[in-house]
C-alpha cells in the first residue's frame, strides 16, 4: 500500500461515491460524451459511464432515443471504430442514420430469432472488446442476464447500451448509468448513476434535427 | 548448403495414436495375412507389457489381455508423410519425400530468417511437437548424410565438413543403410564402423559389392551429389479418418474434427495460404454421406477459430445414420492476408478481432443475420437501401487514406440520391411543405440549399419492413406532404404523400397517403 496516488484520479474513478448533490463533471481520459450539453452537465464523468452498461428505459418507441444515441455513434464511426446495433425493433433506415454522421460501414446490425440469441450475441461483442460500442434492444431480460452484460462490458472495456420498455424501471439493474425517456412531455429522467447522486429535475430530450 | 532431415521413427504408429483421444490405452499395429498376424508396432504401454514389433498377435494376445489392434496401412503412411512435408514447405522450397520415413530439406537459404539454428530447429520441434510425431533432427552439410546420422542421433547439427567425417566414422555399419548383404558380409570380415569402411580401397570396394555401395558411400561423405526430387504441395486439401466402431452422438466427433482442422490449419501456414469454404463430410455404412459446408466472409487460418466455427455448424446439422468416417475437404485456398493489427490498440482489453468475431456471431445465428446497410439511391423508401453482408470497414486502414475515403463516399451517395431534386424550376413539394417560415425566406433558403445540394430530405431513423395501417384517434401533422411518386419503369409504381405526424402517445411517425386522397394514414417510420 505504498503507492503514491493522485488524489484527483481516485476521485474521478466513478466507484468512489461522493456524497454531495451537485454535478461531478470532471472529464476523465476515458470520458465518452454523450453528445448533449445539458446531460453531458449532470452525469458523473461527463458522459456515458465507460466500460459499463447503460441502460435506456423507453415509455414506447420512436420518442427520441436515435436522437440521443446518435451522436455517440456518429462520433465513435467516424473515429473508425466498430459500433454493433443487436436486434433493432424496426429496420434502421440509412439514409437518417447517415445523415446523423453515422459511418454505415462500421455499424454492423445483428438480427436474431429470439432474446437468448441477443443476450448471447451482445455478451460476445462485449466481451471481444472490438467493438467501441453495442447497442442491443432487449424486451425480455432478467436481472441475472443484464449483470453477465455489465461483466462482460467491463471485462472488455466496452460501452454498452440495453434499450428495455419502461415498465421494466420498477427492477432492480446492475447497469451503471439508468435513463429513463417519457414521451410526453417529453423528457428524461436520470433514474441511477454511479458515481453520483442522479438529479432530480428531468432534462428535456434532444429534439431530432429538423430541416 | 546445409540440409535438415527428420526420421520419424514411429511414423504409423504416431500417425494412428493423434487420431486417439486417449494415447495411454495399449494399442498394437498388425499386418500379414489372416492366418499369421503379426505385430508391426507397439505403443509405449503396449511395450510395458511385453509387447514388441514383429511378435505374432496370437502371442501377444496369451500376454495381455485387451489392446486395441489396428490394421497397418502402408497408403496412409505415405499420406502423414506428406502432410509432414507439406508443414515443413513453410521453413523451405527444396522438401523431399525421396528417403523413408523421413523428411529432407535444405535449410541454407532459409537460416537467415528462421535462424541461428537452435531457434530454427526449436520452431521445427514445436510444429512437429503440436502434429503429435515423434521425431529425429539432424543438421548436416548433405542431404544423404544427414539421413543416415539421423537414425543415429536425436539431435545433431554439423556444419563443418570436418564435423561430419568425424560423426560418420562413429557410425555402426548396421545403421548406415548400406543393403542388408552388404552389411553382414561387412561384419564377417570384422568391420564395425563406417570409419573401417571408409578406410578400405575404392577400386577394391567395387570388386566386390558392385559400384552402388560406392555411390552410397560418397553421397554420404558428400563427395558425390544426392539427386532428390522435390515435393510439391497439392492445391486443394483433403483428409479423412475412419472410425472402427459407429459414431453416434454429437461429442465423439469433436476429437477427430479438431485433429483435421489443426491438420488444415498446419497445411494452410505451410502454402502461406487460408481457406474461405471447406466441406465436412460425415461418411454412413450403406447411404450417401452426409455433407456440411462451411463459408467463411474472409479467408482464414486460425485452427482454434475453424474448429469453433465447423463445431457450430456440425452441431446444427442433422445426421440420419451412425457416422463411419469423416473427412475434410477445402478445394479453394485463397490467399491469406492476416489483418493488420494496431500497435498503438486504443482497447487494450480486446480479445478478439471483429472479423473473427463475424464469424462466430454467422456461424452461431446463421449467415444472413450479421450484415451492414448501405443507401441505395432512390426515392422509395423500399429500395432506399440494401444489405450488405460483407463490409470491409472494419479492417483498419491508414487513417489519413479512410478518412479522405469515407468523405468522399458520403458526399459522393448524398450527391447520387438527392441530385434528382434539384428540379431546374424550383423547390419542390417537399421543401414547400416542410418549411414553415415566411415564403420569401422560404424560398431564399430552398434555393440556397439546391445551390450547395447539402440538405437531405428529412427521414426517420427507423423504417418499418412493410407499412401498416396507422390506428391512433388524435393525430396531429407536423409537416408535409412529402410527394415520392417513382418507379414506374421497374413495376414498383409508387405515389404517394409522406407526412411527419404526432400521435397521442407523443411518438413522432412517418406516414403515408395515396396521392390525392384523404383516407387513413400508412405508418412507414418512426423518429425516434
Amino acid at each position: 500500500m505504498g503507492a503514491v496516488l493522485e488524489l484527483d484520479a481516485v476521485l474521478r474513478d466513478a466507484r468512489v461515491w461522493r456524497g454531495r448533490a451537485g454535478p461531478v463533471s470532471v472529464p476523465g481520459p476515458a470520458s465518452q460524451p454523450t453528445g448533449h450539453a445539458p446531460l453531458d452537465a449532470v452525469l458523473p464523468g461527463g458522459g456515458w459511464p465507460p466500460a459499463a452498461l447503460s441502460e435506456l428505459l423507453l415509455a414506447s418507441d420512436g420518442i427520441g432515443e436515435l436522437a440521443l444515441l446518435w451522436p455517440t455513434l456518429a462520433r465513435l464511426t467516424t473515429n473508425h471504430e466498430t459500433v454493433a446495433l443487436i436486434a433493432p425493433p424496426y429496420l434502421p433506415y440509412p439514409g437518417a442514420w447517415e445523415a446523423a454522421g453515422v459511418v454505415l460501414d462500421r455499424l454492423p446490425v445483428i438480427a436474431v430469432r429470439e432474446t437468448r440469441e441477443a443476450l448471447w450475441a451482445a455478451e460476445q461483442m462485449l466481451r471481444a472488446g472490438c467493438c467501441a460500442a453495442v447497442v442491443c434492444w432487449l424486451n425480455a431480460a432478467n436481472d441475472r442476464a443484464l449483470r453477465r452484460l455489465a461483466v462482460a462490458a467491463a471485462s472488455g472495456r466496452t460501452l454498452g447500451f440495453v434499450l428495455r420498455p419502461a415498465t421494466a424501471a420498477a427492477n432492480p439493474s446492475p447497469a451503471a448509468l439508468r435513463l429513463a425517456l417519457d414521451a410526453r412531455p417529453a423528457r428524461l429522467r436520470v433514474l441511477k448513476c454511479r458515481g453520483g447522486l442522479p438529479p432530480t429535475a428531468p432534462i428535456p430530450l434532444p429534439v431530432p434535427v429538423q430541416h | 548448403m546445409a540440409w535438415a532431415c527428420v526420421w520419424l521413427p514411429h511414423l504409423a504408429l504416431d500417425g494412428v495414436l493423434r487420431d486417439r483421444a486417449d494415447p495411454s490405452r495399449p494399442l498394437v499395429l498388425i499386418a500379414g495375412p489372416a492366418q499369421r498376424r503379426r505385430l508391426v508396432a507397439v505403443n509405449a504401454t503396449a511395450a510395458a507389457s511385453g509387447l514388441h514389433a514383429g511378435q505374432s498377435l496370437a502371442a501377444a494376445q496369451a500376454l495381455l489381455g485387451h489392446f486395441d489392434c489396428v490394421e497397418h496401412d502402408p497408403a496412409a503412411h505415405a499420406r502423414w508423410q506428406r502432410l509432414l512435408a507439406s508443414v515443413l514447405y513453410r521453413y523451405s522450397s527444396q522438401v523431399s519425400l525421396d528417403f523413408p520415413d523421413s523428411v529432407v530439406f535444405e535449410v541454407a537459404g532459409s537460416l537467415k530468417l528462421f535462424g541461428p539454428w537452435p531457434r530454427f530447429a526449436a520452431l521445427l520441434h514445436a510444429d512437429l511437437d503440436a502434429l503429435g510425431f515423434r521425431h529425429h533432427l539432424v543438421l548436416a552439410p548433405n542431404p544423404c548424410a544427414a539421413w543416415v546420422l539421423a537414425q543415429n542421433y536425436a539431435e545433431l547439427a554439423l556444419d563443418t565438413p570436418h564435423a561430419l567425417t568425424h560423426a560418420l566414422a562413429q557410425v555402426p555399419i548396421d545403421r548406415s543403410e548400406l543393403p542388408i548383404k552388404v552389411t553382414e558380409a561387412l561384419r564377417a570380415m570384422g568391420l564395425r564402423t563406417l570409419k573401417q569402411v571408409f578406410a578400405l580401397p575404392r577400386a577394391a570396394l567395387v570388386r566386390r559389392f558392385g559400384p552402388d555401395v560406392l555411390a552410397h558411400l560418397d553421397r554420404v561423405r558428400g563427395a558425390a551429389p544426392t539427386p532428390l526430387t522435390w515435393y510439391q504441395p497439392p492445391d486443394r486439401f483433403d483428409e479423412r479418418v475412419e472410425f472402427n466402431f459407429d459414431v453416434e452422438s454429437n461429442e465423439a466427433l469433436w476429437f477427430p474434427l479438431r485433429r483435421l482442422v489443426q491438420d488444415l490449419a498446419a497445411f494452410l501456414t505451410g502454402r502461406d495460404g487460408g481457406v474461405q469454404r471447406f466441406e465436412v463430410l460425415l461418411e454412413h455404412d450403406g447411404r450417401a454421406a452426409t455433407s456440411v459446408s462451411i463459408g467463411l466472409l474472409a479467408a482464414e487460418r486460425e485452427p482454434r477459430l475453424l474448429f469453433e466455427i465447423a463445431q457450430s455448424r456440425l452441431a446444427q446439422a442433422s445426421v440420419p445414420a451412425p457416422v463411419r468416417a469423416m473427412r475434410l475437404r477445402a478445394d479453394e485456398l485463397p490467399p491469406f492476408v492476416p489483418a493488420g493489427g494496431d500497435l498503438f490498440a486504443p482497447n487494450a482489453a480486446q480479445t478478439l478481432a471483429w472479423p473473427q468475431l463475424r464469424e462466430r456471431l454467422r456461424a452461431r445465428l446463421g449467415a444472413g443475420q450479421v450484415y451492414t446497410l448501405r443507401v441505395e439511391a432512390d426515392h422509395r423508401p423500399e429500395r432506399a437501401w440494401q444489405r450488405v453482408e460483407r463490409s470491409c470497414a472494419p479492417q483498419p486502414q491508414p487513417q489519413a487514406f479512410s478518412a479522405h475515403a469515407s468523405a468522399a463516399h458520403t458526399s459522393a451517395s448524398v450527391e447520387r440520391s438527392y441530385a434528382p431534386l434539384a428540379e431546374p424550376r424550383g423547390p419542390s413539394r417537399a421543401q414547400l411543405g416542410s418549411t414553415k417560415a415566411t415564403p420569401g425566406v422560404a424560398e431564399t433558403e430552398a434555393r440556397y440549399a439546391f445551390a450547395l445540394r447539402t440538405i437531405p430530405p428529412l427521414r426517420p431513423g427507423w423504417l418499418l419492413p412493410r407499412p401498416i395501417p396507422l390506428r391512433s384517434r388524435e393525430l396531429r401533422i407536423l409537416s408535409g406532404p412529402e410527394r415520392i411518386e417513382s418507379g414506374w419503369w421497374d413495376g414498383g409504381d409508387v405515389r404517394r404523400d409522406y407526412y411527419v405526424v404526432e400521435t397521442a402517445e407523443g411518438q413522432r411517425a412517418w406516414a403515408y397517403r395515396p396521392s390525392g386522397e384523404e383516407g387513413p394514414f400508412m405508418l412507414h417510420g418512426w423518429f425516434a
